[in-house]
């Protein structure tokens, strides 16, 4: 692998007195594609939001793109390259499809701005369509597209996703992991957190699996679908294969 | 009572009524950014009249102090979140809003120290008798606070829904944490709120100085009324802070009309009552804010 666009190294943190994520290293190179799996509460969603500065590290080292970024507050990071698509969503709900998308593009020059939203209208179409409904009355997988649109409007480098698949459809899932490798294939790094670990691992390159609020096993991707224990684990619930 | 009288009321209500909406607007803004009450904002309203009086004093003229009174209560605004608001900003609402109080107190106590006890007048910004129509007598700088509320109500307008800094304020006003997000700097949202804040409520104080006088003290009273008004128009748009405004200016000015004058203020609160108890979300506000 090349040099890594994000390395973290022995971060620590979590909320208030309250460690949740210890010791976690992890790195992601340029174009790369990381998927995290690990239980609920494993601390997945604590590391993504310490890696881009909502919450204040503890202990450790976020480096991005070569500088130490770590408990860079996230106003910052995103002009840096760095967009997070929370767990949740965080849609701007009584707001407009394009004034959401236009927040997204808030680091953007006008000309920015522009380009960013045609290149997001083309990826999810229904995102034009939609372009002055409220977001809070999309669909759920409308939601989620307009929530990666926006991230995407900053023109990011590396695109961290927390469970962009929750409580979707498998048809609409199928259709955002298509975008995703088509992102992929642009050469944006992505940094992913799935619970559907095994359709997960089909889209990256490689995989960490969390426990406990640190990283457990790492592998590449098709290491991790075959390992015994993952299978047992996180992929009990699949059988047969394709 | 005859038509010209009623009508009389009504102006003067309206009168009242635009005040009441510019300081509600004050606290609108506050509350958009921060979730929080700000109840230094009366205080942005006895500052604005009180500074004007004394640029007039140091011998600008009238247009100018006027300017000067705004900008520099402006000025107290923004310093007043970066100093005493800001370092405590993860206390969280509760500790925010004493602070608020405590900042209200400092401010009284510091313009009776700077500017002494005694009431003060400011000069109407037009000279000449009041305008009649249709037997109502209007004064001139009646026509001052109308003028400048339309302004400021339009400019705000325009600013919250055309703007990028105003999208990034309706942002901030839904979810902080979703707004940095996006690469918006929440911290000079909230202190450019107080900021637009305290120019609204120094505005409403220079203008209204002319026809009631000014003191160290009035900015209690007024906060009153514009949380009052803030809360009838359901804390959530400008337009709603307005429609607040108006509507407690001119029910106080019929209760003075067809009741008494004692109970003018006690109206305020009981309107207040009311529409807390009837429409808790005010008149405009939405039920329940929607958020994704
Ligand atoms: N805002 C918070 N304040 C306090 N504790 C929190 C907060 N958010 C999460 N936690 C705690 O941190 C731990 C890890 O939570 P986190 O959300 O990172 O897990 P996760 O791996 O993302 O889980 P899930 O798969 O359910 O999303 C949990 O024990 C949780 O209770
Ligand atoms: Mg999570």
């Amino acid at each position: 692998m090349s040099e890594s666009l994000l390395k973290v190294e022995g971060l620590c943190a979590g909320y208030g007195r309250v460690p949740v994520i210890r010791d976690v290293s992890l790195s992601v190179a340029a174009g790369e594609v990381v998927t995290l799996i690990g239980a609920n509460g494993a601390g997945k969603s604590t590391l993504l939001k310490a890696i881009s500065g909502l919450i204040k590290p503890t202990a450790g080292t976020v480096i991005f793109d070569g500088l130490d970024v770590t408990g860079t507050p996230p106003e910052r990071l995103v002009r840096q390259g760095l967009a997070l698509v929370p767990e949740g969503r965080m849609l701007f709900g009584p707001m407009s499809v394009h004034e959401n998308l236009l927040l997204g593009g808030h680091t953007q020059t006008p000309e920015g701005v522009r380009g960013a939203l045609e290149r997001v209208h083309t990826l999810f179409p229904v995102l034009a369509e939609r372009s002055s409904q409220a977001a809070a009355t999309l669909s759920g997988g409308e939601q989620q597209m307009l929530a990666v649109g926006r991230a995407l409007m900053s023109s990011p480098r590396l695109l961290l996703l927390d469970e962009p698949s929750l409580g979707l459809a498998p048809k609409v899932i199928a259709d955002i992991f298509a975008v995703l490798d088509g992102l992929r294939a642009e050469g944006l790094a992505i940094l992913l957190v799935e619970q559907d670990a095994r359709l997960a691992l089909r889209h990256s390159d490689r995989g960490l699996v969390m426990r406990a609020g640190h990283v457990a096993l790492e592998g590449t991707a098709s290491e991790l679908i075959s390992n015994d224990d993952i299978r047992l684990i996180y992929l009990g619930a699949w059988h047969g294969e394709e | 009572m005859g038509s010209a009288e009623l009508l009389q009321f009504a102006v003067a209500g309206l009168k009242n009524g635009s005040i009441y909406a510019l300081v509600a607007l004050g606290f609108t803004l506050v509350f958009g950014s921060t979730g929080i009450i700000n109840f230094a904002q009366g205080e942005f309203f006895m500052l604005g009249g009180m500074l004007a009086v004394f640029f007039v004093k140091l011998g600008l003229p009238l247009p100018l102090a006027v300017v000067a009174g705004v900008l520099a209560t402006a000025v107290v605004g923004l310093a007043f979140e970066r100093v005493a608001l800001r370092p405590r900003r993860d206390s969280g609402p509760l500790a925010l809003i004493i602070i608020t109080i405590g900042g209200s107190m400092v401010l009284r106590s510091l313009s009776r120290h700077a500017f002494g006890g005694n009431e003060l007048s400011l000069p109407a910004f037009t000279e000449g008798a009041s305008i009649v129509v249709a037997g109502a007598a209007i004064e001139r700088q009646a026509l001052w606070v109308w003028g400048l509320t339309i302004v400021a109500v339009a400019g705000l307008s325009w600013l919250y829904s055309k703007t990028r800094f105003g999208r990034s304020m309706r942002a901030c006003s839904l979810s902080h944490e979703a707004s940095r997000l996006m690469g918006i700097d929440t911290a000079r949202i909230v202190m450019v709120s107080f900021g637009l804040a305290a120019v609204l409520g120094a505005l409403a104080g220079v203008v209204v100085a002319p026809l009631t006088q000014t003191s160290f003290n009035v900015g209690a009273r007024i906060g009153l009324k514009g949380f009052a008004a803030a809360i009838l128009g359901g804390l959530g748009n400008p337009i709603a802070a307005v429609v607040g405004g108006l509507a407690l200016g001119l029910v106080e000015s019929m209760s003075i009309a067809f009741i008494s004058s004692t109970y003018k203020d006690v109206i305020a609160l009981v309107l207040l009552l009311v529409v807390l108890f009837v429409r808790p979300e005010g008149i405009l506000g939405r039920a329940t804010r929607e958020k994704v």
